[in-house]
């Protein structure tokens, strides 16, 4: 395969791909830390009513408004879930599957009933994302990498995740020794005057941030991946959490890699002449990874 | 409007209606049980299943739109699934909410791969299986329309034969073990049936939203009573109708999907519950919040009466005023002033039931702010005055 050929079909969604992985792993390592590991998967169900809330709102598909709906929506369903947990006395995880069926199916209602017919906005789409799609067209070749036109015409993804992915590293070493110190030890935590609450919905949100923007480019199934899978299986294989963060970066962005060229070329090496989704096969990856690592991880028991 | 609906759609109502009593039931024992995600872990996982059926079918000559193989497919992944997570969560330290996410995450991911391959698949395009994501009943062969009426009495039947070990497991494990229940074996069957449930709904509600109907209705109907076979019941009854009530609305019109009205009609009930049940809904709370504080203010009012201080609190004024316990201008009439000596005498009793720890239960299950004559006997009383006079003579 030629350099052009690689920079403009591949390089991108390659990118795009590794981006959203490691944005959604490293606030994932916390979230399973801290038993609430089903966030991830609740807020990329939320994610639809925010985006077509903001479509209908706004009456086109254009990135910004529908990542601000999608937060908004997630946050909404963060507080949501807290609320009748409290009023109702109900168990976390029910509570929660209360809140997120729920504005999913509203989601989905909206999205028949609006006339949508002639955008590309669609349940499946937002599930499965379009990571294939998103080519370099302007690309030539690796010089293209230092021409400011062909630069220009990168997909907006790429930066958006580029954005992302370095705010929630920074923030993440900003904030590290108080996430660490309220992820392990409430009350010593509470004894040195952290503010556990809000550093937890600081959490949950930077988690949604990373989720919206992943789900633009990749759809939802990589990013509910991407939040347990890595994390899980580097938890398996340390108990130190600097190990474990960077661990799980690690086979997020080789799940990302080879999730891609083996949706990508996989069929080929077996004789068909179709790829295969890359979203599915990236998922798919890190299940692997998580699977071989609770046979053979170090630390795969309770110590 | 329903008989206008035609002999399938009414075959739906019927089905959606028993799919939703067997998932209420069902879903109340592993809500009980605090697994009600696992159910979501298993929808996802039937995904592959289907996909693989399909594949299968179609290598061995079909055209692999057979809806009972699908199903069967799916409860075999399904079953993968749910064995997955419970490795993963015994076997190794990971949670098992990390369990879930990862095979949900998992299975549902290689499933979408399997659907990419079969849409490359000559007939793949046409399958409709992209209806079992979300639920499609428009256009469903009569076939189909009755498998899903008999799956879904099948499974209602069976949730009701074993409800009464799966309340006791989902309320004392221990206890049902001594009391000579398969524990394993029961949780075992519970999940058998929740699978069953979300195999039947595939075709009405759809894989990312049968969970709904799993963990809506118990929920609602834990607002309303204290009662395991209650909430069962209940949860049973709320199902149903969402099931009858989404699925016809859904055939009213062409845009109305069934497997989200039915999730949405299922909230509501919930929404209805939270805020309206008797004694946990959002309403009785409040109300019952008032009334402790009116209760609160009279007190301190009367106490404050008694000593003769003045009061500066205006809602405590209004309540006294209101009660013909004060005039306007907040000097005691006469009842007022009787009232205020019984709160002194009230609280001075209340003081020396505190000191001493043969009270301590009734101490402890009161505010103390109720007359202590509606407590105790006379006899207790006199004891207690007896101290009262003893310790100020």
């Amino acid at each position: 395969m030629s350099g052009q050929v690689f920079v403009a079909l591949s390089l991108t969604p390659l990118l795009i791909g590794v981006l959203a992985a490691i944005a959604c792993a490293v606030p994932g390592n916390f979230l399973l830390l801290r038993r609430q590991a089903l966030i991830g998967d609740a807020i990329s169900h939320v994610v639809l009513p925010g985006i077509v809330v903001a479509f209908l709102v706004t009456g086109r598909v254009s990135a910004w408004p529908m990542m601000l709906g999608a937060a908004a929506a997630a946050v909404v369903a963060v507080v949501l879930i807290e609320v009748i947990r409290r009023l109702g006395r109900i168990e976390p995880g029910a509570a929660m599957g209360v809140i997120f069926t729920a504005m999913f199916a509203g989601g989905v209602l909206l999205l028949e009933q609006s006339d949508t017919s002639n955008v590309h906005l669609d349940v499946e789409h937002a599930l499965m994302g379009n990571l294939e799609s998103l080519i370099w067209l302007d690309a030539l070749g690796w010089t293209s990498l230092l021409d400011p036109r062909a630069l220009a015409g990168l997909p907006p993804e790429l930066t958006r995740l580029a954005v992302v992915t370095a705010l929630v590293a920074v923030l993440t070493w900003l904030f590290w020794r108080p996430l660490k110190i309220t992820t392990f030890d409430e009350g010593f935590a509470h004894g040195v005057g952290l503010p556990n609450t809000v550093i937890g919905l600081g959490l949950v949100i930077l988690s949604a941030v990373a989720a919206v923007a992943a789900f633009d480019a990749v759809g939802s199934i990589i990013v509910i991946a991407m939040f347990i899978c890595p994390p899980a299986a580097a938890r398996l294989m340390t108990n130190r959490l600097e190990t474990q963060v960077a661990l799980s970066v690690l086979l997020a962005a080789l799940s990302a890699i080879l999730g891609y060229i083996f949706a990508g070329f996989g069929p080929l090496w077996l004789g068909f002449d179709n790829s295969v989704s890359a979203a599915g096969m990236i998922a798919t990856v890190s299940g692997l990874m998580l699977l071989a690592a609770a046979i053979v991880g170090p630390h795969r028991r309770q110590t | 409007m329903v008989l206008g609906l035609g002999y399938n759609a009414m075959l739906v109502m019927v089905g959606a209606g028993l799919l939703g009593i067997a998932a209420g039931v069902t879903g109340t024992f592993l809500f009980l049980r605090k697994r009600a995600l696992v159910g979501d872990a298993i929808a996802h996982a039937t995904l592959p299943g289907i996909g693989l059926a399909f594949l299968l079918m179609v290598a061995l000559g079909g055209d692999g739109r057979n809806l009972a193989v699908l199903l069967i497919g799916a409860a075999v992944t399904a079953a993968l699934g749910l064995l997955c997570v419970h490795w993963i969560s015994t076997k190794t330290r990971l949670s098992e909410d990390t369990a879930i996410g990862a095979v949900l995450s998992v299975f549902f991911g290689f499933g979408v791969m399997l659907l990419t391959v079969i849409q490359n698949v000559p007939s793949g395009r046409q399958a409709g299986l992209d209806g079992l994501l979300l639920g499609a009943t428009a256009g469903m062969l009569y076939a189909d329309a009755v498998l899903i009426a008999v799956g879904g009495a099948v499974a209602l039947a069976a949730s009701l034969a074993l409800s009464r070990p799966m309340t006791m497991v989902a309320f004392d494990a221990g206890f049902a073990g001594i009391s000579g229940v398969n524990v394993v074996r029961i949780d075992l069957a519970t999940m058998g049936l929740v699978l069953m449930v979300t195999v039947v709904g595939l075709k009405i509600v759809g894989l990312i939203l049968i969970v709904a109907l799993l963990i809506i209705p118990p929920v609602a109907a834990r607002f309303w009573t204290d009662h395991a076979m209650r909430v069962a019941i209940l949860a049973g009854t709320m199902g149903g109708v969402s099931g009858v009530v989404g699925a016809g609305l859904s055939a009213t019109a062409p845009d109305l999907p069934t497997g989200p009205i039915i999730v949405l009609v299922a909230f509501a009930a919930f929404l209805i519950s939270l805020i309206m049940a008797p004694d946990r809904g959002v309403l009785a709370a409040w109300f019952r919040h008032r009334r402790f504080e009116r209760r609160v203010h009279l007190r301190q009012g009367l106490l404050a009466l008694g000593q003769g201080q003045p009061i500066y609190e205006r809602f405590t004024l209004r309540l006294l005023q209101k009660a013909g316990l004060v005039r306007a201008d907040g000097v005691a009439t006469d009842r007022g002033v009787g009232a205020a000596l019984d709160a002194l005498r009230d609280e001075a009793r209340w003081a020396i039931m505190r000191a001493d720890p043969g009270f301590d239960t009734l101490v402890n299950r009161h505010d103390g702010l109720s007359p202590i004559d509606t407590l105790l006997t006379a006899d207790q009383i006199a004891e207690i005055d007896t101290r009262l006079n003893g310790a100020t003579p």
